[in-house]
């Protein structure tokens, strides 16, 4: 496919191909997608939901008709190490009488029932898209739940066509600043936060767990593996930790705003992400001890790291790479991954890049590599075959797409089954990308699925 | 994990805990994923959309393909006609699908849009169709809006001329690729000819064969569909799924039609074989007489192992009907049988068999969810549970075996390609049944009762 009719001309502008747009003048990205796309994307909702869900002692709330909530229900794979009342899923489920009637007085009876049986301190309220249309005023609602029963009651408002997935990123970030903002800012602390990982797969523990072996505590983990006492502490802190960029920017900036914490980014995936964001970390604290315990930490497991890493290197020396994941800045780190595995990655997608994110990208993949935003599974398709991609790293859409093509497939996602980051996130990824593209199945179909037609 | 659920059984009102269905929409794309060519079209945000794919991915393992008219803040206020219209382009232009099946969402409802008049509207490719239907998840469930987009592509589609086509038209109700397949062979075994719709094997199952196919092989065929109008008479299996779509086809086109439960378990199927061979009139060949007997022999050689075990079963309406009836059958006691799909129907089937079995102290439930079963099985615990992936949380809670069938099962693999239907499908289901409640006896048993012969 060579710019050819299987791309819609809206799209043109949001795809880099060197055929096609070579006047340099940058990728078209966070935009709406085009009515009638098959697209990969989510909504706000989604995306404020993702960010909040790990809150483990919080209720969520959704109120909205029930699907909303049973898409959402225990699907992300984060992790807690002691409440665990985040899984269940909570409803107002409407009714078609709600939608004509209004959902107020389901909501403040949702509330009620929810504080008859458990005591949370914290409950979210997520609004999701009708809940605007038919005008329930949800900040009353909490605000009068609040009062009634002295916890917070915070709104989400989410409705899935007020923007893409950032916005409810933002949404969350806007609740959570609302619950951790104190009267008076408190006495600061030498510990940091930790902003952006959702301890998928336990991720957050091996990065506090780093963190402890340099001599760094940390106050509050944002949001993985949460506990809203702990969210507390966060203005405390004298340094914010953003592993997320895409989610926690925003989230960043508020809080150096406002609580006067500066932050730095940071990326705990593969080898020298994860080396050169532990030494940053450890500068940026200004602490000598710091600085020598991280320096020997990170030769301590390179050392031990790299030899094992290179067993698998040479499965994976000149293996193409192509990646489909959510934000910008997971893409660039797993591009530099690839790198390290003497991998090549030949199509680098994400769903809600920023031009930033796609500029870095640009400088880290060759010339003819194909770069595109909020791609859809025709496009995938086209060029993860032209470009002879061998393994794609994406989200649950994409694997069975991956597979029905020959190509072989790593969850980066919700789904991922191991941690993937870190020094032993790297060994992990390294053995799933190894095991999944040498797979004995594939020796079976190798000649092609079918045998005698 | 999970055990969240106080004992306590308090009155709920607004509050869902852990719900047992999910929204039309879905449904609706995977009966329109059930048909060749076909593009399942969202009408709405594209949240939905992506939830409702991401959801029957996680079920069938296979991509599930569908479009969404994106909405924003603008259509969400002026109505989302203009999307529609630019989509339907779109997707011709890019895709080039034979059809485009429309569903609407929560928010295209709420606000109104008329989408007779918008595909009224719409330029459609010649030769190419477009059909739409209302799906408002706050109406019914999944279930619903896979029956209502059914009677939709009838509504626009089917035709009578007049001249009878022989055929006998299907509704399989909600149920996966590998039962429709096992339909087929049942049918292809009695020499009908029929027309099944929806009918996802070879979609939502398709093999690997090294390209990707955005439309595979399977799928009822829209002629097919068009000629369901000359079928000379139709089997509505699952009263609560498939009737509806059976009576808008009788109301347009007058091909007259007959209900069944979903064949699980020994008399549903007989009655789908009777009804088979009442339309064929030949004899039932002697290979499903055979599958019948063996059936009856595996039944009566483990029936010691099931006999008066008691189940929760979980799930939709009618698989939920079909496997209660099957269970009791096997001599168990299916003592909470609940579904999410609201209607009082299902109340009243389960609570036929409870009295046409005698069975005493078992509770049935519709509109209910996963917490207030669990609540029932704190008080009173069973010793299987059966139904979708959900139920594991409680499983584990309350150290229950889970038997995965229905919908969704979203943490085990191959459960879609094959049945629960038919003969065949019951030897399956009652396989699944006594190797859960087997093993639970063979771990638990103690040393000088664990035996080598069960
Ligand atoms: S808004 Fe309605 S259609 Fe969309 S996911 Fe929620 S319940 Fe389903
Ligand atoms: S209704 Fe809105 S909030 Fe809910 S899933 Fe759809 S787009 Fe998202």
């Amino acid at each position: 496919m060579k710019c050819g009719n299987e791309i819609l001309p809206e799209r043109i502008e949001s795809i880099r191909y060197s055929q096609c747009s070579g006047d340099g003048s940058g990728i078209k990205c966070e935009s709406e997608s085009v009515s009638g796309a098959v697209s990969q994307r989510a909504c706000v909702y989604c995306g404020a939901r993702v960010v909040l869900n790990p809150i483990t002692d919080a209720f969520h709330i959704v109120h909205g008709p029930i699907g909303c909530a049973s898409y959402t229900w225990d699907i992300r794979g984060s992790l807690s190490s002691g409440d665990e009342g985040y899984r269940n899923s909570y409803s107002t489920d409407l009714r078609e009488t709600d939608v004509i009637f209004g959902g107020e007085k389901k909501l403040t009876a949702a509330i009620d029932e929810v504080m008859a049986r458990h005591s949370p301190r914290v409950i979210f309220i997520y609004a999701t898209c009708i809940v605007g249309v038919i005008g329930d005023d949800i900040d009353a609602i909490c605000r009068n739940a609040e009062e009634k029963y002295q916890i917070r009651v915070i709104p989400v408002k989410s409705p899935g066509f007020s923007g893409t997935k950032k916005t409810g990123y933002k949404m969350a970030c806007n609740a959570i600043m609302n619950l951790i903002t104190p009267s008076i800012l408190p006495e600061k602390t030498a510990d940091v936060n930790i902003l952006g990982d959702f301890n998928l797969a336990g991720e957050m523990w091996i990065i506090k767990n780093y963190l402890r072996k340099i001599g760094i505590s940390v106050a509050a983990n944002i949001t993985g593996d949460a506990r809203v006492d702990d969210l507390k502490n966060a203005p405390a802190a004298k340094l914010n930790l953003v592993q997320c960029a895409g989610s926690m920017t925003y989230l960043a900036k508020q809080m150096e705003e406002t609580f006067a914490i500066p932050f730095i980014k940071i990326s705990f995936f593969g080898v020298t992400d994860t080396s050169d964001s532990l030494l940053r970390i450890a500068y940026a604290t200004g602490d000598k001890n710091v600085i020598e315990r991280a320096k020997a930490f990170i030769e301590e497991e390179k050392n031990r790291v790299i030899p094992l890493l290179d067993k698998y290197r040479k499965n994976l020396v000149g293996k193409k790479a192509a990646i489909y994941v959510g934000g910008g800045f997971k893409a660039i780190s797993l591009i530099r991954q690839f790198n390290e595995f003497g991998m090549k990655t030949v199509m680098v997608g994400t769903q809600t890049g920023s031009k930033e994110d796609y500029e870095l990208i640009q400088h880290l993949v060759d010339e003819d590599a194909v770069i595109l935003d909020d791609a859809n599974p025709a496009e995938l398709e086209a060029f993860m075959t032209e470009m002879g991609a061998d393994i794609l790293v994406g989200g649950v859409k994409e694997r069975p797409l991956a597979y029905k093509l020959g190509i072989a497939f790593c969850d980066h996602n919700h789904e991922r089954k191991h941690p993937l980051s870190g020094y032993e996130g790297t060994l992990n990824f390294a053995s799933e990308i190894n095991l999944s593209m040498n797979s004995p199945v594939w020796e079976i179909i190798s000649q092609g699925g079918m045998k005698y037609v | 994990m999970l055990n969240l659920t106080p004992k306590e059984v308090s009155k709920r009102s607004a509050l869902r805990i852990n719900p047992l269905r999910t929204c039309q929409p879905v449904g609706a794309m995977y009966a329109a994923l059930g048909v060749h060519g076909c593009l399942p079209h969202s009408h709405g945000s594209q949240g939905c959309c992506s939830y409702h794919r991401t959801f029957l991915t996680r079920h069938f393992k296979d991509p599930a393909i569908a479009s969404s008219s994106s909405f924003t803040e603008g259509a969400s206020v002026f109505g989302g006609g203009a999307n529609l219209k630019t989509a339907v382009r779109n997707i011709f232009d890019i895709y080039d699908p034979e059809i485009i099946a429309v569903h609407t969402t929560c928010l295209s409802e709420t606000i109104g849009d008329d989408l007779t008049g918008y595909i009224q509207d719409a330029k459609i490719t010649e030769g190419k169709y477009v059909v739409h239907t209302n799906t408002p998840s706050y109406v019914g469930s999944h279930i619903t809006g896979y029956a209502n987009m059914i009677s939709g592509f009838i509504k626009y589609l089917s035709e009578s001329t007049g001249d009878k086509n022989g055929k006998l038209a299907v509704f399989p109700g909600f149920v996966n690729p590998g039962d429709m397949r096992e339909m087929k062979r049942i049918m292809t075994l009695m020499g009908i000819p029929f027309t099944m719709l929806p009918d996802s094997s070879g979609v939502m199952d398709s093999p690997m064969t090294g390209t990707y196919e955005m439309f595979p092989r399977g799928g009822t065929t829209v002629a097919e569909i068009i000629d369901l109008g000359n079928c000379q008479s139709a089997l509505a299996l699952g009263e609560m799924t498939s009737e509806a779509p059976a009576e808008t086809l009788e109301k347009k086109c007058k091909v007259p039609y007959q209900t069944l439960p979903l064949p699980i378990g020994v008399e549903s199927t007989d009655a789908f074989i009777m009804a088979l061979n009442h339309f064929c009139k030949e004899e039932v060949p002697y290979a499903l007489e055979e599958e019948r007997g063996q059936l009856l022999d595996i039944m009566l050689d483990s029936s010691q192992y099931s006999h008066e075990k008691t189940a929760a079963i979980f799930g939709d309406p009618d698989t939920v009907l079909g496997i209660t009836q099957f269970v009791l059958e096997m001599g168990m006691i299916p003592k909470y049988v609940v579904t999410g799909t609201p209607g009082s129907t299902f109340d009243k089937r389960v609570t036929e068999l409870f009295e046409k079995y005698q069975v005493e102290g078992c509770v049935v439930k519709s509109a209910s969810d996963l917490f207030e079963l669990h609540q029932w099985i704190k008080n009173d615990p069973v010793d299987v549970m059966i139904g979708g992936t959900y139920g594991k949380a409680v499983a584990r809670a309350e150290d229950i075996p889970l038997v995965r069938a229905g919908f969704p099962i979203i943490d085990r693999y191959v459960h879609s390609y094959l049945p629960i239907v038919g003969y065949k499908g019951a030897m399956r289901l009652i396989e699944l049944i006594l190797t859960a409640i087997m093993d639970r006896q063979d771990r638990d048993c103690a040393d000088e009762d664990f035996e080598i012969v069960m």
